[in-house]
């Protein structure tokens, strides 16, 4: 507040209140200001796909439905926010927990699972593959806890890799490299999703996400989400003031697991199809940049950052080529950007990075936090007053 | 006096018997006894590197002591752990048992799905087991004690059992404000947990409501209510001691560990320090155990001090019978001849 | 004395036995110089992650694609300057050769590894700590597509300059080229050893790895230190990278990424920022791998490193040969 107290003094002061009431509304309302914001966005973004130069990229419909998998990933990151921007656990394989919610689904409801055939309705597999994920998560975080650091994050790129690869080997369990295929599509109150239709999908996801965001909000407003924040900041003082930072850490993986149980579900029954190759690392790693780029731990950043960084990988530099085509820049229309994809992918990923390293849209507590200096112990540095002599004794 | 916060019966709120902390080789604290009475400031000092801090991360819970015990309000919570290698048997048992139910059921039914079925009560009791090896719920310490398994209260334990400290070295959550900082120390005392948290219940946002009208309160206690907002680390040096304070008052303790809380102040601030300490004391009734380097802070507040030298205690009684003590000057300033 | 002759004889004797044991559990030598090029290769990599992360504590999750840059590289210089085709047997014109395409590989290697420090990582060395992290996933991503771009999908070909003559070794063939390999590697090992713990550049490092501003106060060149660093850790990758190469006879761009995956496992396994714990761990995850397909289970090497991986850190949260931090308080 007063670091913008003086940006927004120059302006005139009815300006200011009606803006500062506003933000005191959204907050003290905020499951219905996430509510009413994603309408607005949902609704609107669809329609600006119809003005150029988004509507010569590709057709709406495309559009939509790259919006329903790009909003895949901004549950995916808003999950993974949870494990490392609230309790700062970092974890390299997220992408095992997304694996597993969508092999719970294929498993419920294919009919070419090799050792069952079951069609479970998906709207009650969504929470059976999140509660899978966060027992997979408890599984996980309980022999890590003692782990620091960086320790943890290859323990958990271990557990990202193990996964996918028991995935892919357990053939007679999972088809193995073929993958399980002809996934049920959800069906709501009689009405079935289709494949050529992406809106019912793009609604449903939608709805999905801002579920999970007020859900998110009020987990970092909570008793628990302070407790994340504490034992990031310092277990062992975290420890110290009663929290019991096993569990803590434990929900901090089960719940942030869950969500990715869910983009799980939710993608088997988009794609109809699992298959191993699907969760690789890349999905991890691109997941991780999602949340670092959008700006740990504050949510709608994270969010905004997944579909930035969804957006950018699989729809605009596939459309580079048109674009410049029709463009008709004499020296860019002849360059195959669709071959140089993901090398200017990465090359986006360092630059955004350099550019910003707080993230696009740091935690309003982040931004405060580049304002000062990067001490992290301020004790540590005043130290004891050597003037304090140790004995004064009389 | 009031014993308003005394245990009924036993008075003593904190006995250590025998308490021995060694690295390695290094013995860093020996054979240490000490009481604490109910309402009390009792001061632990001694020259650099006799132990003190090490003495307080036993019975916090941080360390698990050579040998010796900790009473905390008369249950013992701090031992050297006892047959800890047998752990793995009482949590694997059950499934093992399971494990060879299935076996037995395979072999007097050759039923699969009967057999299927013991395999996953199987598996799924090692899961559950394991599990709670690590969470350590109450029925898992139970079980541990009928088998002779004894572990060490951890830190978190000690402070839901009546416990609050400070660090000598400020250990505050510095990109967390003064108000969150003091929110959490009134973990233990909040019920809110997951499920509330995510239903958004009446009764959690009682509590969160409640709890931060507490936390000011405990703010204004250490003259700092005007803070609340202001994140930990942007605090100067005197008020980030006293917003450590703030927060280990916030798990409203009967006993309240303070490492050096006056070290880097300056004599005014120290003042301050000494009498808001002594009416923690008196208004709260709430014992304090100090570590302090400034003498006339010790001298002047403690109702008894211990005297620790090279990990052992070498005095003990009233403020007058230690600075009388030959052994303590001699520790503090060398042999008079060397 | 014999204090002396303990610590010296200890380690050999304990090297020895290892040794002797993983070559009966092999059974036999064929699997054993499997293990022995394998292991060697991990180690030189996973030497590279722990160098780098002993001094700024970043996973460089580049490595394992300068590695299999440097793959390239060894394999252009082999085919285009010097336009080999097939086995050279003269052993003087063989070792010219190598050292041909050895040496500016590691050149190459290095100063790509100091250019990546300089304009990915250095800038944001005061940013938050996962910001390098993504930059280096970012330069990960560049370095593949760079390779994907300029030779395509598909493994290609590495000129086979070692004459197949082999030679019966206790039971088996061994060939001289998995020998020489596994001897330039070690001599590696122990040259960087060497440079480490004797030089004064070698002193510089360590001290800014053990306290960066302390260092800095001393009059450490920071700057230059973790440059250095980065040049050995990328100048091994691209050694590694050859050895490659050579030994399989084959690049792909993707080749880096498991590779590296599997070294920084060795680096984790070993005891990060510890260069014999890397080496220790690069030979532990070749035994493994080998192993596992030497009893049938090739498709689940990864599942058995990954999960030994988990149950060493479980019981020894610091690695086989890391410090064992304490709580501090």
């Amino acid at each position: 507040m007063t670091a913008s107290a003086g940006a927004a003094g120059t302006r005139p002061q009815g300006f200011r209140g009606m803006r500062d009431r506003a933000g005191t509304l959204a907050a003290s309302h905020r499951s219905i200001t996430i509510i009413v914001g994603w309408i607005i966005v949902a609704t609107a973004l669809p329609l600006l796909m119809l003005v150029p130069p988004f509507s010569t990229f590709q057709t709406q419909s495309l559009w939509i439905d790259g919006f329903t998998n790009a909003g895949v990933f901004i549950l995916l990151a808003l999950g993974l926010n949870v494990v490392v921007g609230f309790a700062g656990l970092l974890d390299l394989g997220y992408a095992a927990f997304y694996a597993i919610g969508a092999y719970t689904y294929a498993f419920a409801a294919s009919p070419t699972v090799p050792w069952i055939s079951l069609h479970v309705p998906f709207w009650p597999m969504l929470l059976v593959g999140a509660a899978v994920a966060a027992m997979f998560g408890l599984l996980l975080g309980a022999p890590t806890l003692r782990l620091r650091g960086d320790y943890l994050a290859i323990v958990t790129l271990g557990f990202g890799e193990i996964v996918p690869a028991v995935f892919l080997n357990a053939d007679k369990v999972t088809n193995g490299t073929n993958g399980i295929g002809g996934v049920y599509k959800p069906d709501l109150f009689g009405y079935q999703f289709t494949l050529g239709n992406p809106v019912p999908y793009y609604i449903a996801m939608v709805a999905i996400i801002a579920i999970v965001m007020i859900l998110v909000y009020r987990l970092q407003d909570s008793r628990l989400g302070r407790a994340w924040m504490a034992v990031r900041e310092d277990e062992l003082a975290a420890a110290s003031n009663g929290v019991n930072t096993v569990t803590t850490k434990l929900l901090a993986f089960a719940l942030g697991a869950s969500t990715a149980g869910l983009a799980g579900v939710f993608t088997a029954s988009k794609l109809t199809f699992v298959s191993p190759d699907q969760f690789s690392f890349a999905v991890s790693f691109t997941i991780l940049a999602m949340v670092v780029l959008g700006g740990m731990g504050n949510v709608w950043g994270v969010a905004v950052g997944a579909f930035l960084l969804y957006t950018i990988q699989s729809v605009l530099l596939k459309q580079l080529n048109p674009f410049f085509h029709t463009l008709n820049v004499p020296f860019l229309k002849d360059i195959d950007f669709v071959q140089y994809q993901f090398l200017l992918y990465g090359l986006a990923l360092v630059l955004m990075m350099l550019l910003r390293p707080e993230g696009l849209f740091p935690s309003s507590r982040r931004r405060r936090e580049l304002h000062t200096e990067v001490d992290e112990y301020v004790g540590d540095e005043l130290g004891p007053d050597p003037s304090s002599s140790p004995m004064e004794q009389s | 006096m009031s014993a308003a916060t005394a245990d009924p019966g036993n008075g003593t709120i904190l006995r250590a018997h025998r308490v021995t902390k060694a690295f390695g080789g290094l013995v860093a604290v020996k054979e240490v006894d000490l009481e604490i009475p109910p309402t009390s400031i009792v001061s632990l000092i001694g020259p650099n590197g006799a132990g003190k801090t090490t003495f307080f991360n036993v019975i916090a819970g941080i360390l698990d002591p050579t040998s010796g015990h900790v009473e905390f309000r008369g249950d013992r919570m701090i031992a050297r752990p006892i047959r800890t290698w047998f752990e793995p048997v009482v949590w694997v048992t059950p499934s093992v048992v399971a494990g060879v139910i299935s076996v037995l059921v395979y072999l007097a039914t050759a039923n699969a799905d009967a057999t299927a079925l013991a395999v996953l009560a199987a598996i799924g009791l090692l899961i559950v087991m394991f599990l709670a090896a690590i969470v350590r719920p109450r029925w898992y310490l139970r079980l541990l004690a009928t088998a002779g398994v004894f572990r060490s209260s951890r830190p978190n334990d000690m402070v839901k059992a009546g416990m609050g400290r400070t660090f000598q070295n400020i250990r505050l959550f510095a990109n967390m404000t003064a108000l969150e900082n003091v929110q959490v120390g009134m973990h233990t005392k909040m019920r809110a947990n997951a499920a509330d948290a995510l239903l958004s219940t009446p009764r959690a946002r009682a509590e969160e409501k409640a709890s931060q009208a507490r936390a000011r309160e405990f703010l204004g206690i250490v003259g700092l209510r005007g803070r609340a907002g202001e994140l930990a680390k942007n605090l100067p040096y005197g008020d980030q001691r006293r917003l450590e304070l703030a927060r280990a008052l916030a798990s409203e303790p009967t006993l309240l560990l303070l490492d050096e809380p006056t070290a880097g102040m300056n004599p005014r601030e120290t003042a301050q320090m000494t009498q808001l300490i002594d009416r923690l004391r008196r208004d709260l009734g709430i014992s304090i155990l100090l570590i302090e380097h400034d003498m006339k802070v010790v001298m002047g507040i403690s109702d008894r001090i211990y005297v620790l030298d090279h990990g052992e205690l070498i005095s003990q009684g009233s403020p007058d019978a230690v600075r009388a003590d030959p052994r303590v000057i001699e520790a503090y300033l060398g042999k008079p001849a060397s | 004395m014999r204090p002396d002759i303990v610590r010296v004889l200890q380690p050999i004797v304990i090297i020895a036995v290892s040794l002797v044991v993983v070559w009966l559990l092999l059974g036999g030598t064929q699997q054993f110089m499997n293990f022995l090029t394998l292991g060697a290769i991990y180690a030189l990599i996973a030497l590279g992650y722990t160098m780098v992360y002993g001094i700024i504590e970043l996973i460089n999750f580049a490595h394992g694609d300068l590695f299999m840059f440097g793959a390239f590289v060894a394999m252009w210089i082999l085919t285009v300057p010097l336009g080999m085709t097939g086995a050279v047997d003269n052993p003087l014109q063989l070792t010219v050769i190598l050292v041909v395409v050895m040496l500016p590989t590691m050149i190459v290697m290095g100063l790509l590894g100091t250019f990546i420090e300089r304009f990915a990582y250095r800038p944001l060395r005061h940013a938050p700590r996962l910001a390098p992290l993504i930059t280096a996933i970012g330069v990960s991503f560049i370095l593949q597509n760079v390779i994907y771009s300029v030779f395509g999908p598909s493994p290609v070909n590495v000129p086979q300059v070692f004459p197949l003559t082999r030679f019966e070794f206790l039971g088996g063939r061994v060939s001289f080229l998995s020998l020489f390999m596994v001897a330039i590697a070690v001599f590696l090992m122990v040259l960087l050893q060497l440079f480490v713990g004797r030089t004064r550049l070698g002193r510089a490092m360590r001290s800014t790895a053990q306290d960066r501003e302390a260092a800095e106060l001393m009059g450490v060149d920071i700057n230059q230190t973790i440059a250095i660093t980065f040049f050995i850790a990328a100048a091994l990758a691209g050694a590694g990278g050859t050895i490659q190469g050579l030994y399989f006879g084959s690049v792909q761009f993707n080749l880096g990424f498991f590779v590296g995956l599997k070294a920084f496992t060795a680096a984790v396994l070993g005891g990060i920022g510890n260069t014999t714990g890397a080496a220790l761990g690069g030979f532990v995850i070749a035994f493994i791998e080998v192993f596992a397909t030497q009893l049938g289970y090739s498709r689940w090497s990864e599942v058995a490193v990954f999960t030994v991986l988990i149950l060493v850190l479980v019981f020894r949260p610091s690695g086989i040969l890391g410090q064992q931090l304490g709580e501090r308080a």
